[in-house]
């Protein structure tokens, strides 16, 4: 048995457990209606029938495995993008909000930092504060500050970005400071030696000594700029986006759609993150701080 | 004093003297903002001159440039005031600024300061804040001053304390405890696992990256409208961070120190309780306040979804669509009230309980 295969037999163990107990809930939590069904309908039935027929339900309390997998292909590969219906096309609406979001995140984060770094009455005041922003539930506010974004003018990409802004600075602004400040004393005083001023030693030591806590940090701000993104798409009225998605389905009854652009979310959140640990992965490699 | 504080000092003084000009240009400016401004060109200019150096003056300079601001407040300001304002602001940063400088030399006097800076600092926007929203005329549906939200949240306390107790000690408080207590219980027993501990690990890391928000409204289906749909939403967000960060927790004793337990005979118990969840504490600390802030936020997205007619949620979006922003805001402050004592608390409590970590002790660097 090679490393790889050692490493994922496991994980795959655990998710096909997880995939068995999905089955067995998805049985047990139809099967009173669909019971009810059969009564009313005053048909015969057997436990095949049952298991059967509970996971083919057109709006099922818990939908089956296989029939959100028919579902994301069908509003996937078989819809035009451009479609209303095309989960490509909402999620690349979420997407693109996410994506700004996390970029106006990383670069306010970072310059915080740099500021909270070099001034110590910006360390003192802000730092306390930055803390207590993230306290607040921004994400419980999300569809008022979007309404009123909305009612001042700002429409569209904007306000939603915001929100993920909003989440994704603070893990780049709290990793980014310890990184400025990671470097060994020891380093500092050879610098320091070499008669470095102020500017020198933050391009040259401290910034490049922060780049692999900047990388793990945005890794959490992207998978948190998402959440933001969706629940940004929550009070827009349901026109377009995963979370739109997520609240007409649930208006609807609709539960496997509601499941299937919660996967869907999953997966884009898998990809963001892993596309960042490749970049990373590339940089630090190339900077010689990772073998 | 530093290039910076000087620079400081000079813009203030600048803004001073634009803030001047302009009230005199201007006309029909109150006497308040002319004298105000006069002070701060003077405070300004003796540190040109070199005369009465002391910091106090700084202080004193932004104080009273703030109390005019206060005082001649009204809508529709002109630009006199707006420079007066940018003066008092940048003589207050200045006095904060040397006050960090002079904060090294005893302990008491930088632990004073260590807590007035930011205080301060949450003062300052508050007072901008105040400014902006009467001085511009901003009107209450797009953002409420700081007074009316004031005024909105003493006059109707008992609404905002029957929505507390059904979001925050009902849902976010049950559904935290019963998150964060299985997945501690969880944890150490896939600590014993190996075989669990490779399989849900990377599952678990996974899932707490996910947008776990997104099934709120399937707990609302499967729970009903009552506080059970929005404590399960908890449960199912709080989970995986405590789960996660719990079993790498559980790995940070060193074998060192495992061996040294072991020449003892301890048993698995006393390994567990002695060495392991000790070195463990700052890992779960880390979850339980990660998670505290995360509990608050399902439970008031989960009412979105479907609420009884009570609830921080619930009237977050239902005062808003009646445009009492005021009311909207009031119920802002206390959420961000009960996450941040709550996050104070736990901060409380982790320097209790992991006081022998290097981070808590005194005179680090």
């Amino acid at each position: 048995m090679n490393a790889a295969v050692a490493r994922l037999f496991p994980i795959a163990t655990v998710v096909a457990a997880i995939m068995i107990v999905w089955y067995g809930f998805t049985v047990y939590l139809n099967a009173p209606w669909q019971i009810e069904k059969y009564e009313k309908a005053g048909i015969e039935w057997q436990m095949e029938d049952l298991v059967r027929d509970t996971m083919a339900l057109d709006r099922p309390i818990l939908p089956a495995p296989h029939q959100i997998a028919i579902e994301i292909w069908q509003t996937t590969v078989e819809k035009k993008i451009t479609s209303k219906r095309s989960l490509i096309y909402h999620g690349g609406i979420t997407l693109s909000s996410t994506l700004l979001g996390f970029l106006m995140g990383t670069v306010l984060g970072i310059g915080l930092a740099v500021s909270i770094v070099e001034n110590r009455a910006m360390d003192k005041s802000l730092m306390p504060w930055i803390i207590t922003s993230q306290t607040i539930p921004i994400l419980a506010i999300a569809p008022m500050i979007i309404v009123v974004l909305n009612s001042v003018g700002l429409t569209g990409l904007l306000p939603k970005a915001l929100i993920s802004t909003y989440l994704s600075f603070f893990p780049v602004v709290v990793g980014m400071v310890k990184g400025l400040r990671s470097p060994d004393p020891m380093h500092i005083d050879l610098m320091r030696t070499y008669k470095a001023s102020r500017m020198q030693l933050f391009w040259k030591l401290r910034l490049p000594a922060s780049v692999p806590f900047l990388f793990a940090s945005m890794k959490v701000a992207i998978a948190i700029s998402l959440v933001g993104a969706i629940v940004g798409e929550l009070p827009t009225g349901a026109i377009a986006g995963l979370g739109a998605r997520l609240l007409a389905g649930s208006y609807y009854g609709q539960t496997i759609q509601i499941w299937s652009a919660l996967i869907s979310a999953a997966c884009m959140a898998a990809i963001l993150i892993s596309i960042v640990g490749i970049i990373s992965h590339i940089t630090l490699k190339r900077m010689g701080l990772q073998q | 004093m530093t290039g910076f504080q000087t620079l400081l000092s000079r813009l203030g003084a600048g803004a001073a003297l634009l803030a001047l000009v302009s009230g005199f240009l201007g006309g029909g400016s109150d006497m308040a903002v002319i004298g105000g401004s006069l002070l701060l060109v003077l405070a300004g200019v003796r540190h040109v001159s070199g005369i009465l150096p002391h910091i106090v003056i700084d202080l004193a300079a932004g104080l009273v440039g703030m109390a005019v601001l206060l005082l001649v407040l009204a809508s529709g300001m002109g630009a006199a005031f707006w420079w007066l304002l940018v003066a008092s602001w940048l003589f207050c940063w200045l006095a904060v600024e040397r006050g960090m400088m002079a904060s090294t030399n005893t302990a008491m006097f930088s632990n004073v300061i260590l807590l007035a800076v930011p205080v301060f600092f949450g003062i300052w926007i508050i007072f901008v804040w105040q400014m902006l929203a009467v001085g511009l005329d901003i009107p209450m549906v797009l953002l409420p001053s700081p007074a009316q939200i004031a005024v909105r949240f003493m006059a109707s306390t008992s609404v905002l304390w029957a929505d507390f107790q059904q979001t925050f000690l009902k849902a976010a408080l049950i559904g935290y405890i019963l998150g964060c207590g299985s997945a501690f219980f969880l944890a150490i027993i896939i600590d014993r696992v190996p075989f669990l501990q490779r399989g849900l690990l990377p599952v678990g890391n996974f899932v707490s990256a996910l947008p776990v928000i997104g099934i709120a409204p399937i707990m609302v289906m499967w729970f009903g409208f009552d506080w059970q749909s929005k404590a399960a939403v908890v449960v199912v967000m709080t989970f995986f961070p405590m789960l996660v960060n719990t079993v790498a927790g559980l790995q940070a004793s060193q074998a060192m120190e495992r061996d040294l337990l072991r020449t003892y005979a301890s048993s698995y118990f006393q390994l567990l309780i002695k060495l392991r969840l000790p070195t463990a504490a700052p890992f779960i600390f880390n979850a339980l306040k990660i998670n505290s802030t995360l509990a608050l936020i399902g439970a008031i997205v989960a009412e979105f979804f479907g609420t009884p007619i009570v609830g921080l949620g619930f009237r977050i979006s239902t005062e808003v669509g009646r445009m009492n922003l005021d009311m909207v805001w009031a119920e802002i402050v206390v959420a961000a009230l009960a996450g941040s004592i709550s996050y104070g608390l736990l901060s409380l409590l982790e320097k209790q309980v992991t006081f022998w970590h290097p981070s808590n002790r005194r005179n680090h660097s």
